[in-house]
């Protein structure tokens, strides 16, 4: 990437220059101390961390400048993400993409429908992934407008804002989301008896 | 690999169970008569010619006959740009995966990148934003540790209706390898970490830019940049030139062919850890950040999809156990469909997070029966029954299925999933 320059820091210079008059005037180091914290690596240019830092926090920070509309949204879907998830994001068997809409009330059913409507609990992720990872065939060609508009789209779909919407940096994070308390931080539950039956054990719940 | 490949395979098991049937009326005696008479030429044709010269190839490949053994794709998904394939354990010996059987899942295919251009950045919450070329990585204190890689979906199949129909399929998102790296705390160190920062942004540089949330706590203990895998280099599959390495963590943790963390003070809320990999409950509610993967344990000898071959005497049963909570403990056999149970031999001392290899050496009398695993870990965990799983979590779980898997052990000696339809 030539066009992002980095530079060596004036701190890191001047480790590698101490490190390399040391070991020019006497013996070589070795061991823990062998490396030290500042001598390698660069520091990144700012159009390299701008240009790199591209994931939007679910508070909104980090979104760009930039709008869209739903009607925008309409037309970008249609030509660019309708042929994966169907017309109005309806999914279905074989499609390439998820089921984007519907699935209110499903997911204590036993068989639950997860959408952005039903499931997603941020908005912002809507702009975050669907600016890396989308279209599936061409990531990251959406402008910012265009990947606003797509998310008021969706959204629109969702029954989550309405026709008029316009999404930009301020309104996408104020959005909320159905499921936005659906979710409980945990690691995995132990589901763990404390002894492993070794003799007359309950058998496996296998048919014979 | 292709789907006539796929299919190959399975003819070959059918061919198999067909010359089992074929033996079924006969004696044991019999059989091996049979069997004595196909051995070939007293003096094998092996010593009566030379054989192949060095380098034939450079790179070596497994003998022509291993041709079966093979990854295979799942038959699930739409597009095989966002997908997966399972490791053959039914084939592996020991605890060690082969960096070309090692299981696949990507986002948006495999990409293809010239260790020269790629580079990895550090920023956000810290002291001194830094970007690393691979020569800057390879220049820091590296180690080498084993351990497995579990995807969260493996054994999906089996909390639901259709449960597999071999033990590739039904457990093959497991792999376990030689890793080599630099400490991710070593880069941490260098770029000076804030104190208000507790979670780092982990990003891949393919089509789909896979992103997860790392806490702190794991990043600060046992988490590797790593860029070697069984002595080589990565492969394009597992995130060549470099990728992160979370031991115990669910797969899509791990983010391949690394480019970026970013410090941050909170989770960063991404598709991959929202709407994707959360374990939705009955009560509609979801387990998010659900990251160890728990104790699990399989026979991969005799599994389902196979046969024992030769009829009734030793069997020698084989598999494995591992667990992301650490170390196993031991290991629990059952031959009587689980009424009772006999802890197994373990090959050596088991490490952590990685691969155990169990074995007992069982005499099978010839008549139907089911046989089962269980592992209990370090922690005391003890691998649960399907039946105390799914009453825990209902069906539409999906991920971290890690039940007790029961063979059945037709009279013909076919292995079939006990939970299988017409096992």
């Amino acid at each position: 990437m030539p066009m992002l320059q980095e530079h060596k820091t004036a701190a890191a210079l001047a480790a590698v220059f101490l490190a390399a008059s040391t070991a020019a005037g006497f013996a070589q180091s070795a061991g823990k101390e062998g490396v030290t914290k500042t001598e390698l690596g660069s520091t990144p240019s700012d159009d390299m961390m701008k240009a790199w830092n591209i994931d939007i926090a679910p508070d909104g920070r980090n979104l760009p400048d930039g709008s869209g509309s739903v009607s925008q949204g309409q037309e970008i879907f249609a030509s660019t993400c309708a042929a994966c998830h169907g017309e109005k994001g309806e999914g279905g068997e074989g499609m390439i993409g998820g089921r984007l809409v519907g699935g209110k009330d499903t997911l204590a059913t036993g068989k639950p429908v997860k959408t952005v409507g039903s499931y997603w609990p941020y908005a912002t992720t809507l702009y975050d992934y669907v600016h890396r990872a989308m279209p599936f065939n061409a990531p990251q060609s959406l402008t910012p407008d265009q990947v606003y508009a797509v998310s008021a789209y969706v959204l629109n779909l969702n029954g989550i804002v309405p026709d008029d919407a316009v999404m930009d940096k301020e309104t996408l994070a104020k959005v909320e989301m159905p499921n936005r308390d659906g979710f409980v931080q945990m690691d995995t539950k132990t589901l763990a008896k404390t002894t492993a039956c070794m003799k007359d054990c309950t058998p496996l719940d296998v048919s014979k | 690999m292709t789907k006539a490949e796929d299919v190959g395979g399975i003819d070959r098991g059918r061919r198999r169970l067909i010359a089992g049937a074929a033996l079924g009326g006969s004696s044991v005696l019999m059989a091996r008569t049979a069997m004595a008479q196909a051995a070939g030429p007293l003096v094998p044709q092996s010593m009566l010619e030379q054989g192949q010269p060095v380098v034939t190839p450079p790179y070596g490949v497994p003998s022509k006959f291993e041709k079966d053994v093979v990854r295979r794709p799942t038959d699930g998904t739409p597009t095989d740009l966002s997908s997966w394939s399972f490791t053959p354990l039914q084939d592996l010996h020991g605890i060690i995966t082969p960096n070309g059987l090692f299981y696949e899942r990507h986002h948006n295919g495999v990409p293809t990148i010239d260790p020269d251009q790629h580079k990895l950045m550090i920023h956000g919450l810290v002291e001194r934003p830094l970007v690393f070329t691979m020569n800057d990585l390879m220049r820091f204190p590296a180690v080498s540790v084993i351990h497995f890689l579990e995807c969260s979906g493996n054994s999906l199949s089996e909390y639901g209706s259709k449960p597999a129909a071999n033990v590739q399929t039904s457990h093959g998102l497991l792999s376990c390898v030689e890793w080599t790296g630099v400490r991710l705390s070593t880069l941490l160190d260098a770029v000076g970490v804030k104190p208000e920062g507790k979670w780092i942004l982990a990003e891949g540089a393919d089509a789909a830019a896979m992103t997860r949330s790392i806490p702190m706590e794991k990043a600060l203990d046992d988490a590797l940049i790593a860029f070697g895998q069984n002595g080589e280099a990565l492969r394009p599959e597992q995130g060549y030139p470099v990728r992160l390495l979370l031991p115990g963590f669910e797969g899509n943790m791990s983010i391949k062919w690394l480019r970026r963390l970013k410090v941050g003070d909170q989770p960063f809320m991404t598709r991959e850890e929202t709407s994707k990999y959360t374990d939705l409950m009955p009560d509609g509610k979801a387990r998010q950040f659900t990251f160890t993967m728990q104790a699990k344990s399989v026979i991969t000898s005799p599994a389902a999809g196979g046969m024992i071959e030769g009829g009734p005497g030793p069997v020698q049963i084989s598999g494995i156990a591992w667990s992301g909570a650490g170390r196993v403990k031991k290991v629990d056999v059952s031959v009587d469909g689980g009424r009772s149970w006999s802890e197994a031999t373990l090959d050596g001392e088991p490490l952590p997070k990685a691969l155990t290899r169990f074995r007992l050496p069982w005499r099978w009398d010839g008549s139907p029966t089911v046989i089962a695993s269980r592992v209990t870990d370090e922690t005391g965990y003890v691998q649960p029954t399907r039946k105390d799983l799914i009453s825990e979590r209902g069906n539409a779980y999906t991920y971290h299925y890690n039940a007790i898997a029961p063979w059945k052990i037709g009279q013909n000696g076919e292995v079939t999933n006990a939970y299988a339809a017409g096992a």
